[in-house]
Order: structure tokens, then sequence, then C-alpha cells
């Protein structure tokens, strides 16, 4: 396929909101293109992972390229890339938009503009990239096509009113939006005679081929046999394979060339080697400088991960190493814990990024996990001027030794409709939050800005959002930079004794609250005892909260009928069995559960 | 009460017979038991000896030791009916004179000449299951009689010439006052029956009280706490004892020497047979359970073999060992020492040493020549007993 005429391929992307229809209109694009049957296609062939597909969201980027026998009687090369969602993976939608020349906007023709499709409209431009809207799910009976038109015109400023009204579900309008592609996204620019420069928009392990790497060829071409270089990390090594993308194969070629979109192998042992972002060159000719925009992906969310069975500590560490393969964002380093014993503590881009690996850990491993309460890192500075980041709050120094302590703090944009602004901006102050300002959208909807302590926000600000907005608030952040904030660590002591994987780190104003609310789940999680159990919030060893566990009075089971025990004998296994599921600490045992319950204190 | 398995070289056999029938089922039941015409019951009945008979073949080196017709409400059956099962139980298995054979009974369903019928067919021991003297309460609990219906009717049983006679009652009603409870121990002791059993209320999920109490915290509010059932229950052991009664088992208290020895070969693993829908038996550390669905068992009950068998379990030793001591820590007395090691060929210590240690530290168990609970240990037995189980 070398021979692909350069102005003949189209590299695009589909943004929205999530639920707006992103991954559906690709199947659709994919299907009209005659590159599977509709009878081949499971439904949303991009979203690889059950868990994607069961989400409903897309975790990895996922490439594709297709063929489109066009109007104008010209066959083009469309590569389309389909990017992660979520705002936890804004750094991987940010490289994969910059493989790409242009964008297909899908708006949801009833909800109209979200606070995700701002985000991604925004991100789009400032990679200069040419974005033209879609309308879709026009035959929803609460579609109103032309106030999105309006909106997307007044709020984002693209012209809109000849947008492709589509259903990407029911296969209406499609062949518009394939016509749009070849006339509104432009042609990709460089040159196969420039020196290689290509970007590295995601990187996979596969135990065949070892470490897979997707990039878009800016200038310059790649062949079998290149000996190329990662102009960040320094990693070189010999190119094995290029090819491109069939859906869920890979298909060798003979070259990769400027303006085009394909994989790599290479003799590269570790996805680390191949960070995302990185510019890959020629070891032999060199490009003079790296694509802009590489960063290094830092970790934002922090917590503790343990096998509920002891046991199984070197299973955990094995599927760890093997998640990392594929997911450099995930970072591990062995911990131990007085009341869990051996575990890892673990860093994230998000919440939704430490969930997805919880379940993937659960699912995929097999393994039945404690998760310990999530943290973000905070920078403590100490009076010998030493400065920590913390992540992990059982090595906060004592209360002496710091100066200072600093969290991080995120700019937020909620949009909302404007019955529920008064609610939203309640919750926000509830979180701390400072209030930036707010733009009408339209009369009925408008876009909250706020400054917000990270730290308040993993737990279950989404949820709270939802739930206080009935479903209609859309939310999207990123990091601001990190603030002074006075900060204590909150530690809980069962029995008298500090339980080290309940400890957490929370702003000081809020410990009271915050303290007695884990004393009343903890209350409700742990069994009744043969002794009286104290459970204790304290802060620098000053009990701030207590709640009581009664001791055991009475279980008995009375009745054995007609000389029937198995009732008797399951309702014995089960407790037997609930004791297996606990965690000894001192003479109490605690359930696991009690460990995450900590994380849904809000929930009442 | 010795534990000998063997009388004179025969084993020891206890038979159940389950009489599935009731007029209207109660608030708070979930046993086996429905409504059903005479016809219906009568049919029932049919299958019911076809089976005794297939079955009877299995235990021609068994001494039968105790029968027990219970339910739902076997004094639904009239006379004959009685007498029929009895008549062919008799028949299939050698019936010595000394059989304690028990019928229960509910105080809405009998009068005196039905008693006096089955007396006269050989059932010598009456169970009338009253739950509660207080109107008030019975009503709650869904009981098709009156506290006046059950004075009429022990005084008839006497008159019919029962001499063994147990009443059952509840406590831990949901709102029962103390005061209540007391009120119905007082006036059924005053009766002076020679057993009786108290059990705790239990919620059972699909009952009318499972979604009245069981389901809801504010429904679980209404039920008295575990500190009022305990005192409700050293109560009753303290009254009851006051009165010359022995509390011979968890829930059983019996005046010396009319302790129910049905329900002790259950507690200590004697071998009985279950005849009748969903009755349960243990032979040979063999249990299984019949069919719980009557079309199955009207269907299976004369084609023999073991058509009807459901949940067919052969007892690992760890098995035994467990029932062993969960069982028979029901007792009062507790577990043999002596008994454990001649059955297993193993010490009670080499077993369970280390659980048996920790729980006599915890002040839960005592241990002579027996292993038993304390008052404690009986207050919180799930407890301690599943501390026997292995993992």
């Amino acid at each position: 396929m070398a021979g692909t005429e350069q102005s003949k391929i189209r590299n695009f992307c589909i943004i929205a909101h999530i639920d707006h229809g992103k991954s559906t209109l690709a199947d659709r694009i994919i299907e009209k293109t005659g590159l599977l049957t509709s009878r081949e296609m499971q439904a949303q062939v991009l979203d690889n992972m059950d868990l994607e597909r069961e989400r409903g969201i897309t975790i990895k980027a996922q490439t594709v390229r297709i063929i489109y026998q066009a109007q104008d009687g010209e066959e083009y090369v469309f590569n389309l890339i389909d990017t992660p969602g979520h705002v936890d993976f804004n750094y991987e939608v940010s490289r994969s938009l910059a493989a790409c020349d242009g964008a297909v906007l899908v708006v949801d023709a009833a909800q109209g503009i979200e606070a995700q499709t701002l985000a991604n409209v925004y991100l789009a431009l400032d990679h200069d990239l040419d974005v033209f809207p879609v309308i879709n799910k026009i035959d929803l009976p609460s579609a109103d096509p032309q106030r999105v038109k309006d909106e997307i015109e007044d709020v984002i400023g693209l012209e809109a009113q000849d947008a492709p009204m589509i259903s990407a579900k029911n296969g209406i309008g499609i062949e518009e939006v394939l016509e749009a592609i070849v006339h509104k996204i432009p042609d990709p620019e460089g040159s196969m005679d420039n020196p290689l420069q290509a970007l590295i928009f995601d990187s996979l392990y596969d135990s065949y081929k070892g470490v897979i790497v997707f990039c878009r060829i800016k200038e310059g071409r790649v062949k079998k046999g290149t000996r190329i270089q990662m102009m960040a990390t320094g990693a070189k090594a010999e190119v094995v394979e290029v090819g491109y993308f069939g859906p869920g194969q890979f298909i060798p070629c003979e070259e990769l060339s400027a303006g085009m979109v394909g994989y790599i192998t290479a003799s590269i042992k570790n996805v680390k080697d191949t960070a995302v972002g990185d510019t890959i060159t020629d070891a032999a000719n060199p490009c003079k400088e790296p694509l802009p925009g590489y960063k290094k992906v830092n970790s934002m969310v922090y917590c503790g991960l343990y096998p509920a069975d002891g046991a199984k500590y070197p299973d955990l560490r094995d599927a760890l190493e093997k998640l990392q393969l594929n997911d450099a964002a995930l970072q591990y380093e062995p911990e131990t814990s007085i009341a869990l014993g051996f575990g890892f503590r673990c860093g994230f881009l998000g919440l939704l990024h430490l969930e997805i690996i919880q379940e993937r850990l659960e699912r995929e491993y097999n393994l039945d996990l404690v998760t310990t309460a999530p943290g973000v890192i905070y920078r403590v500075y100490k009076t010998n001027g030493e400065m920590i980041e913390l992540t992990n709050p059982a090595n906060l120094p004592e209360p002496t030794e710091i100066e200072r302590m600093e969290e991080p703090i995120v700019n937020a944009e909620i949009m909302v409709t404007t019955e529920f602004i008064g609610s939203i901006m309640e919750l926000c102050q509830e979180r701390r939050g400072r209030y930036l300002g707010m733009e009408y959208m339209e009369e009925t909807r408008a876009l909250l800005k706020y400054e917000l302590p990270l730290n308040e926000i993993i737990y279950d600000f989404f949820d709270a959002l939802k739930s206080r907005s009935r479903g209609y608030a859309s939310f999207d952040y990123d990091l601001k930079g990190y603030e002074e904030s006075k900060l204590v660590k909150l530690d809980i002591l069962i029995n008298k004794e500090e339980v080290d994987a309940l400890s957490f780190i929370v702003h000081a104003d809020s410990a009271y609250e915050r303290g007695r609310r884990m004393c009343e789940k903890l209350k409700d999680e742990i069994p009744r005892h043969l002794f009286e159990i104290p459970i204790q919030a304290a802060v620098g060893g000053k009990v701030i909260a207590r709640e009581t566990v009664k001791a055991m009075r009475k279980d008995v089971l009375a009745k054995c009928y007609g000389g029937d025990i198995t009732r008797k004998k399951k309702l014995l296994e089960k407790q037997k069995e609930g004791k297996k599921r606990m965690r000894q600490i001192g003479n109490v045992e605690i359930p696991q559960k009690a460990f995450m319950s900590v994380l849904k204190l809000d929930d009442r | 009460m010795e534990t000998e398995r063997e009388a004179g070289g025969q084993k020891e056999l206890s038979i159940y017979i389950h009489i599935p029938f009731c007029l209207k089922k109660c608030n708070y039941c979930d046993f086996l038991s429905f409504p059903a015409t005479e016809a219906e019951r009568e049919v029932y009945l049919q299958a019911l000896l076809q089976e005794i008979d297939q079955q009877a073949s299995e235990y021609t080196d068994y001494q039968v030791k105790t029968i027990f017709l219970g339910g739902g409400t076997p004094s639904l059956l009239s006379e004959q009916q009685a007498d029929a099962i009895l008549d062919r139980l008799n028949l299939r298995f050698p019936l010595g004179n000394s059989v304690e054979i028990t019928l229960e009974a509910n105080p809405g369903t009998v009068d005196g000449e039905r008693l006096k019928g089955y007396r006269r067919v050989g059932i010598n021991r009456l169970s009338i299951g009253v739950q509660s003297l207080q109107n008030q309460e019975l009503d709650l609990l869904g009981r098709i009689h009156t506290a006046t219906d059950f004075y009429r009717i022990y005084q008839e049983a006497r008159s019919a010439d029962f001499s063994n006679i147990n009443v059952d009652i509840m406590a831990a009603l949901p709102g029962q006052k103390k005061a209540a409870y007391r009120e119905t121990l007082l006036q059924v002791s005053q009766m002076k029956p020679e057993h009786i059993s108290v059990y705790s209320l239990m919620i059972e999920e699909g009952t009318p009280f499972w979604k009245e109490y069981g389901d809801s915290a504010a429904g679980r509010e209404l039920l008295p706490s575990e500190e009022e059932e305990r005192e409700m229950d050293a109560e009753t052991e303290y009254f009851l004892e006051s009165q010359g009664y022995r509390r011979y088992e968890i829930s059983n208290y019996a005046k010396e020497g009319w302790e129910c020895q049905h329900n002790l070969a259950y507690w200590k693993r004697n071998n009985y047979a279950g005849f009748g829908l969903g009755a349960a038996s243990m032979v040979q550390n063999i249990r299984w359970k019949n069919t719980s669905s009557m079309a199955d068992y009207l269907a299976d009950a004369g084609r023999g073999g073991d058509l009807l068998r459901c949940q067919i379990q052969r007892l690992s030793q760890e098995e035994q060992m467990e029932e062993f001591m969960f069982l028979g820590l029901r007792l009062t007395r507790g577990v043999s020492i002596k008994e454990f090691e001649r059955l297993f060929g193993r010490t009670m210590e080499q077993v369970y040493g280390k659980v048996i240690k920790r729980l006599r530290q915890q002040g839960l168990v005592v241990m002579d020549e027996y292993l038993a609970l304390t008052s404690y240990g009986r207050d919180i037995s799930n407890y301690v007993m599943a501390q026997f189980l292995f993992s």
C-alpha cells in the first residue's frame, strides 16, 4: 500500500461527549466501507475489551484503516483513530488527536453540547485539527437538531447548518458523513523525502510480536530493517515489521511513509520505552527536533491494592507486571500494611483508571482485592527544607517536622441545566470549591467554573454531581497546580489499635465530619464480637469521634425441624465462611469490605 | 440418656412422618405445609402408606424406638387415618411396647373425641403447639386458635389418658412485652405438662413476617433486641427450673425422665428414617431428603428404591465429627469425650484441642467427661458451633 497517494489519505478521529454515539458511528463507518459485513461485526468493533463494551466507554485508543470509494470515483484511505473518552485519559486523547488532521464532532440531537464536547473540541482546535460537526440521534423523539446546530454555532463557533443529520444506530446519513470526511478533512502534509519523524500515539504489548508501536508518520519513511530511535527515552531498536490496522488485526506492509498511520514492531521489550507522545526517528538520519507536546504522564491518584488472600501476593505482582506492559500509565511499588500485609501502592491517572485496573485484575486475573482509600499526591515541606511527595498517608512525617503541606487543585468545568445550578454550586461549596464564574450556553444551560481540590473529587464527586442534577450535569477538569492547605491525617482506631490501611489525609475542616461518618460506617460493617469494640477517629492522637460495636449477646438457631439439619449447617458454614473474608487486627476481625466502605461515605 | 446405639444386637431407629397440611399458614411459618382438601389429604395418605411399604425392607435389622408425626398439622388426621399409618408401621416394622409415639396437635383442630381416638390407636405423647397464651399475640402470629382452646384441649388430653404432653411456646415475638411472655410461661407451667419447648421466633425469608420484620431496618426495630431476647431466655430457664423442669437442650425443658426421646435421637445422631413429603433421613451416616414436590411424591412414593430421595449426602468422617459436635453441643450435658474417641478413633483433643482451648478461655465451654456450653456459650451457640467446622 506504499503506493497510496498522500492526497487520498484522511487521518481523523471522532470526538464526542460520552454516550453521544462516537463508537456507534465508528462501527457504521467501518460497516459502510465494506471492511466487515454486518454479520461479522460485533457491536462496537473498536472497543476491544469486554470492560469497554460493558461500560460503553473507550479506554485504549483504537485505530482502523478503511478504504472508501467516494462519489468522485476516487478511492480514499481513511485512518480512523478512536480516542478514549474520559478525562482521566486526557493526555492519551491529546496524543491521538496529534496523529490526526481533522475531527468529526458528534453531538447528540437531544442533549446538545456537554462539558466533554467542549473540552474535546478545544483540544482538537489546539492541535490545529479541522473539525466538522455531525448531529446524531436525529430519530429520537426528543431530538431538536436546529437548536443543537444553533448552539454549536453560538457556543463553539463552528459552521453547523449543513452538518450531516444522522442516526448512527439506525444507519441513517452515514454516506453523507463519509463524503464530508473526504471534503472537509485536509490531506496530510509532510514529505517522504525528509528524515523520519513519527509520533507515537499508543503502544501495546503482544506476547508474540513484543511491543507494538502505533504511530503517525509526519515526515520521511520507515520499513523493515530501519534502525530507529525514540527521541525522549533514547531507546534504539531495529524495525522488524511495519503495517497498518485491519479491524482487530495487524496487516503487514512494505513501508510506512509521510501521512500514513500504522504500526511498527521492533526489538523492544518494554512499553515504557515507547512512551506515548514520543517521536520516532531514523537513528542514522535523525530529524532535527522531536514533535512538540511530549510529556511524561504522571499518576494523579494513589491507593493501596492488597490481595484478599495474603498467599496471592505473587499472583498480584505478576498481574500488575502484565497489565503494566500494556498500560504505561499504571505505576506500582510494593508496600506493607500492618492491617493488610503485603501489597502495592499503585498510581493511576484518575479514579476511573483505578476502577478499570481493579476490575481487570479481578476479572482477567481472578484476584480478590482489598483496596484502601484513594488519595492524591500531597507535597509535604519539612522544617529541614526537604520536600516529600506523599502518596501513602502512613508515611506522613511527625507534625513537628512539617512546615506546611500542599494539595493539587484542578480547574473544573461543569455543564448543567439552570434549574440545578443551585444544588451544584452547593455541592462545589461543600467540596471546598472556589467559584470562578459562570457562562450561559443558552437560556437553559450554563457552564460553571470552579477550582476544586483534587482530593475532594476523587471519591464520589461524579456520582454526587449526577444525583444532584438528575443525571444532567457533565463535568471535565484539568490539573491547575498545587496550593497550600490545612491538611491533617485522620487515623482510625479499632479496639484502641490504629489501622494503618484506614488512615487518610483530609482537610482539617472536614476531619470531624469524615471521622464521624467513618466510625458510623465501620460500626455497621464490623460484626459483633464477644467483647465490646470501640471505633475511634483521631487526628494527631486526639479522638474526635467514637462509636461502639456492642458485644454479641445472642446468636442461637432454635428450630431444627424434623431432623432436617441442612439449614442449620448452612448457617454455621456461612458464619465460618464469613470469618475467612475477615482481616484480623489485634483480636478484632474486620470484614474486607469494611476497607472499601470508606470510599462510599456519601451514599446515605 | 446413654448414647448406646445398639440394643440387643439391633440398631435403633427413629421414624419421622411428615403431614404437610394445615388449615391456614401461620405468618412466621416457612415449613413445608399448605392447606388442602380432604380428598387431597386422603390421596397423600395412600402414597405415604405405599412409601412405608416400599422402604421398610431397608430397615429389617433395626429396632424402632420412637415415632414422630410432625407437620404441618398432623392433628388434621382423623382417628382412622392415624390408625392406618401406625398400623402400617406396625406391620412393616417390629414395634415394641416402649416406643415413644408423638403427634403434634394444633388446639384449633381437635376435640376430646379425636384425642381419645389418637390415644386408642397407640399415640402416647401429645405435643401441643400453642405458642402463646395471649390472644393478641396469637392473632399476630396468625394462629387459628385462642388461649381458651388450649386450656380445653389440654384438659381433654389428660382425660383421654395422655400422660406425656409437651407444650410449644415462642419467645421474642415482635413487640412482645416481657410481662406478657412471663404470663404465658406461668400459665403453661401451671398446667404441669411433662415437657415444654421454648423457641425464639425466627424471621424466615418468604414468610409474611419477613416482609414485616425481616426485610427492613424499621421492621427489625420492632423485634426484641439481642439483650432482651437473652434476658427472656435466662428468665425462662430460671423460672422453669424453679418449677421442676430441667433444661436438657437449648430449647427443651422436661420433668426428670420425660425428655423427648425422638428429639434426642437427632442431637445424638441416631439413625432416623423420614417418610412423607420433604422428610429428612439419616441412616448409617448418609443423609437425604425426600422430594418437596407433591406431584413427584405422589408419582414415585409407591415405586420404591431411591426415586424420592434428593440431596443424598454421604458424610465424610470430618463431616460426621462436625455434626457430632454441633448437634451434641445443643444438649445441656454436651458431647461425650469418650464417645468421640470410640466413634472416630481419634481423641477430641487431637482434633479440636486448639478450638476447645480458646473457647474455654473465652468462657464459652466447660469440660470434664463431657464438653458442654456454658450459659453464655449457649446464648451465642451458633458462634461456638461454627468453630467446630473444618474450613
